[in-house]
């Protein structure tokens, strides 16, 4: 190279030095605000949505505590009402729906495709700072007083009671587009994005998920926004759309709101699915089994997620035809999660498995995913959903999808990608005690709820009968555990900031792409632009380099004992 | 093609590849975003489709009611407003700067004919007490109008639901305004990027982007329409 040219490359100002990593490449606050790198904005995303799901806990603490006795324990009913409120309503806007794909998924999704950045990095800001908006209208629902609908906002209670429950649906109508444009901007992504030799089918499954995800979260979200609309609209002109003094139906309402909500829920869970199949694949030193047929149960979960809405009205007063129509769906979707399970086993089959906290944490997602879909088709099953219908067993199933499921995903991908996104190791004896909590406590807590629902314990009761109390106090103790193991967490991984060792490029051994880049990526994610000549699982065609678990220095050592032997 | 000092194109943004990369994602995700957009006023269609077929007298009483020589002159102005949309985009990929910035401005005016008969429309059911939901307080000339319209279509009495018909109509039309005013905006936005000169042959997506919006603004005026005016 010439000395000018090498002068011009410098005097660029777009040009990065190829050692620079995404964290220390500029520093102070404000280039953090304006950023317009996925991997940081990633990064912020996940401080948020961790607050939130900090905040979230103490509730569901305090709730478990409030129900260690019938009666009074420590609050009021009023208050009690407005703890599982708050609960709920964080725990599913601010914390589950963004986690996996704002905060993981920008992460890593680009560097997957090898990208240098999301379709539209401004947009992505963008996205995040509405996040934090509606987070904002959230906090002044909080401090209003009295929001006590429950997360549904199920009318007509929330248009009668104060106005704490409208501005907790703005809230949540600023956080809904939040998603959509996460959504809008992972598909142009995927779509027109992707690096030389990234074709459709080398796609890491990762991709898929968040790409079905991405789907539903365009299409579906904006009916729960315009839902909210009405609602506010409804609280603030009295149109009376969906108050029956005006000639208006509420059950239209929750039409409307399941419409959105049910395919939110596989909003939450396939993210989570699409971290499992990472870590499998990586932790079994395999080529994932049935590639295809998980990619595409990925997008026929996505589609047939808006066709079952109707199952959550059962006993709504919608037509008897409608809920066997929607019973018979309902069923369907046991078919793409069984595909799933199977490839996963399949994967694990004749592997060369090492349990590392990751692995843990999605073998326990298999586990309790199997357990949360198959009490699912209890409760889409007319008559015994009649029963269940509005107990403990409801707030057990969706517990053991959304904590069992998308938050053991989630932890999964943390601990995964936690090297990735820190340059930092963390002491994986602490994580392995850490999760042996959380999953003891989990299931204390919740199988105790199978139980009492099954029992006839109605959700959402602040009192009950004294002969629930022993299956009570065991939940509210597993409750405690659960905490105790987040703590454990908390601290195992702020140690690991301060003072862990510091990650090669891969420690793993994965052959998945994002572990191709230095331990802490460029801020192009790549220094230079790769070229993909094999599919992310392809350990037999995977170069030893490649799948070193050293830091760089390490391997030159490596290579020059080899060379001396 | 305009280039800084390292050869790099002013309006390529790093981490693409060639504009034709950026040109498709750009695309894409407006497309995207218009799908979104269908599903938001998708909604309030259903609402529609329900209650019209719970209250059939409310609502073609509620229809008479409206005024379809505004609407169909607010139609005309919209379908005229998207071919001037169409202007511009052909102007800005020609390279003509100067229709560009005509075609944007008559656009941006059409728009604005448009709100101010609605303007009008709104002024008018205000003032007889044509007001959605618990609003709904029908008087004088407005008991009248409405009296004439339920002899005219065969429906006897005032139909109670009335009230979910403007309330419905209300809100339809008042977010299709509302998107009426962003398009406005935007287009403004677009003619100031136009004046300085940042479009040419080579690169005219936000242009394209902004019309494309446009004509969704429009063609939901085109089913709002005949589903609240012309119905019998």
């Amino acid at each position: 190279m010439t000395v000018e040219a090498e002068a011009a490359i410098h005097a660029d100002p777009h040009h990065i030095p190829a050692d620079a990593d995404y964290l220390t490449y500029e520093r102070g606050w404000k280039s953090w605000l304006t950023t317009v790198d996925h991997k940081r904005i990633g990064v912020m995303y996940l401080i948020s949505i961790l607050l939130a799901f900090f905040a979230g806990g103490v509730f569901a603490l305090i709730l478990r505590t409030e129900l260690l006795t019938p009666g009074r324990t420590i609050m009021e009913a009023d208050t009690y009402n407005e703890m599982f409120t708050l609960h709920g309503a964080i725990m599913v806007f601010l914390f589950i729906i963004p986690s996996i794909p704002a905060a993981i998924g920008n992460f890593v999704l680009p560097i997957m495709l090898g990208a240098k950045d999301v379709a539209f990095p401004k947009l992505n800001l963008a996205s995040l700072y509405i996040y934090w908006v509606g987070a904002i209208f959230t906090l002044v629902a909080i401090t209003q007083g009295h929001i006590d609908t429950g997360w549904t906002f199920y009318t007509p209670y929330s248009t009668r009671a104060d106005n704490s429950a409208i501005w907790m649906t703005i809230g949540v109508f600023i956080l809904g587009f939040s998603s959509i444009l996460t959504g809008l901007n992972f598909i142009a992504t995927v779509h027109t994005m992707r690096g030389p030799g990234m074709h459709w089918r080398r796609l890491p499954l990762f991709i898929w998920g968040t790409y079905a995800t991405a789907v539903i979260q365009v299409l579906a979200t904006p009916v729960l926004a315009i839902t909210l609309a009405l609602l506010a609209m409804e609280k603030i002109v009295g149109v009376g759309v969906f108050d029956p003094a005006l000639g208006g139906d509420p059950v239209l309402f929750q039409h409307f709101f399941w419409f959105y909500s049910h395919p939110a829920v596989y909003i939450m869970i396939l993210p989570g699915m699409a971290i499992v199949n990472e870590v499998i694949a990586t932790f079994s030193r395999r080529k994932i089994f049935g590639y295809m047929f998980i990619a595409m149960s990925s997008v026929a979960l996505a589609l047939l997620g808006f066709l079952v809405w109707g199952h959550h009205m059962f006993v709504s007063g919608q037509s008897e035809y409608a809920t066997m129509v929607f019973s018979a769906l309902t069923f369907l979707v046991a078919i793409p999660s069984g595909v799933k399970i199977f490839n996963w086993l399949a994967t694990l089959y004749q592997g060369s498995i090492s349990l590392e906290s990751p692995m843990l944490y999605s073998l326990a997602f298999i586990a309790l995913f199997t357990i949360g879909g198959l009490t699912g088709l209890f409760l889409g099953t007319l008559s015994t959903d009649i029963h269940l219908h509005d107990t403990y067993f409801v707030v057990a199933h969706f517990h053991y999808v959304m904590v069992g499921g998308t938050v053991f995903g989630f932890l999964s991908g943390l601990h995964y990608w936690w090297p990735k996104i820190t340059g930092r190791l963390y002491d994986e004896r602490w994580a392995r005690v850490a999760f042996s909590l959380v999953f003891i406590g989990f299931n204390v807590t919740f199988l105790s709820q199978f139980v009492l629902g099954s029992r006839g314990m109605p959700r959402r009761y602040y009192s009950y009968l004294d002969q629930f109390q022993p299956l009570h106090m065991t939940s509210s103790g597993g409750a405690y555990v659960l905490g105790v193991g987040f703590l454990v967490m908390a601290v195992m991984f702020a140690k690991s900031l301060k003072s862990g060792e510091k990650a090669g490029r891969n420690p793993w051994g994965s052959a998945g792409y994002e572990w191709q880049t230095s331990p802490r990526p460029h801020p192009h994610n790549f220094a230079e632009q790769p070229v993909f000549t094999r599919g992310p699982y392809d350990y037999h065609l995977a170069s030893e380099r490649e799948l070193f678990t050293g830091t760089d220095a390490e391997w030159d050592t490596h290579v020059a004992k080899k060379a001396e032997a | 093609m305009s280039t800084d000092a390292h050869g790099n194109s002013k309006f390529l943004q790093h981490h693409y590849d060639t504009p034709a990369q950026q040109f498709g994602a750009a695309k894409l995700g407006m497309w995207l975003f218009l799908a979104q957009e269908l599903l938001f006023f998708s909604g309030l269609f259903v609402a529609y489709g329900v209650y019209r077929s719970w209250y059939p007298d409310a609502w073609v009483v509620g229809s008479h009611l409206l005024d379809y020589r505004m609407g169909t002159a607010n139609t005309c102005v919209l379908l005229l407003s998207s071919f001037t949309a169409v202007m511009a985009v052909r102007s800005a990929q020609t390279g003509n700067q100067k229709a560009t910035g005509n075609f944007l401005l008559a656009t941006i005016f059409l728009a604005g004919c448009f709100m101010v008969v609605k303007y009008f429309e709104y002024h008018h059911k205000f003032e007889v007490g044509y007001l959605p939901g618990q609003h709904f307080a029908p008087h004088g000339e407005g008991l009248v109008e409405i009296v004439a319209a339920a002899r005219e279509t065969g429906v006897n009495g005032v139909p109670f639901h009335l009230r979910t018909f403007f309330g419905l109509y209300f809100v339809m039309t008042g977010i299709h305004g509302l998107h009426v005013l962003v398009g406005m905006f935007v287009m403004g936005w677009m003619w100031n990027r136009n004046r300085k000169g940042e479009f040419s042959k080579r690169y005219s997506t936000p242009v394209e982007m902004t019309a494309l919006y446009w004509h969704l603004v429009d063609i939901i005026w085109i089913f709002l329409f005949p589903l609240l005016y012309l119905i019998d």
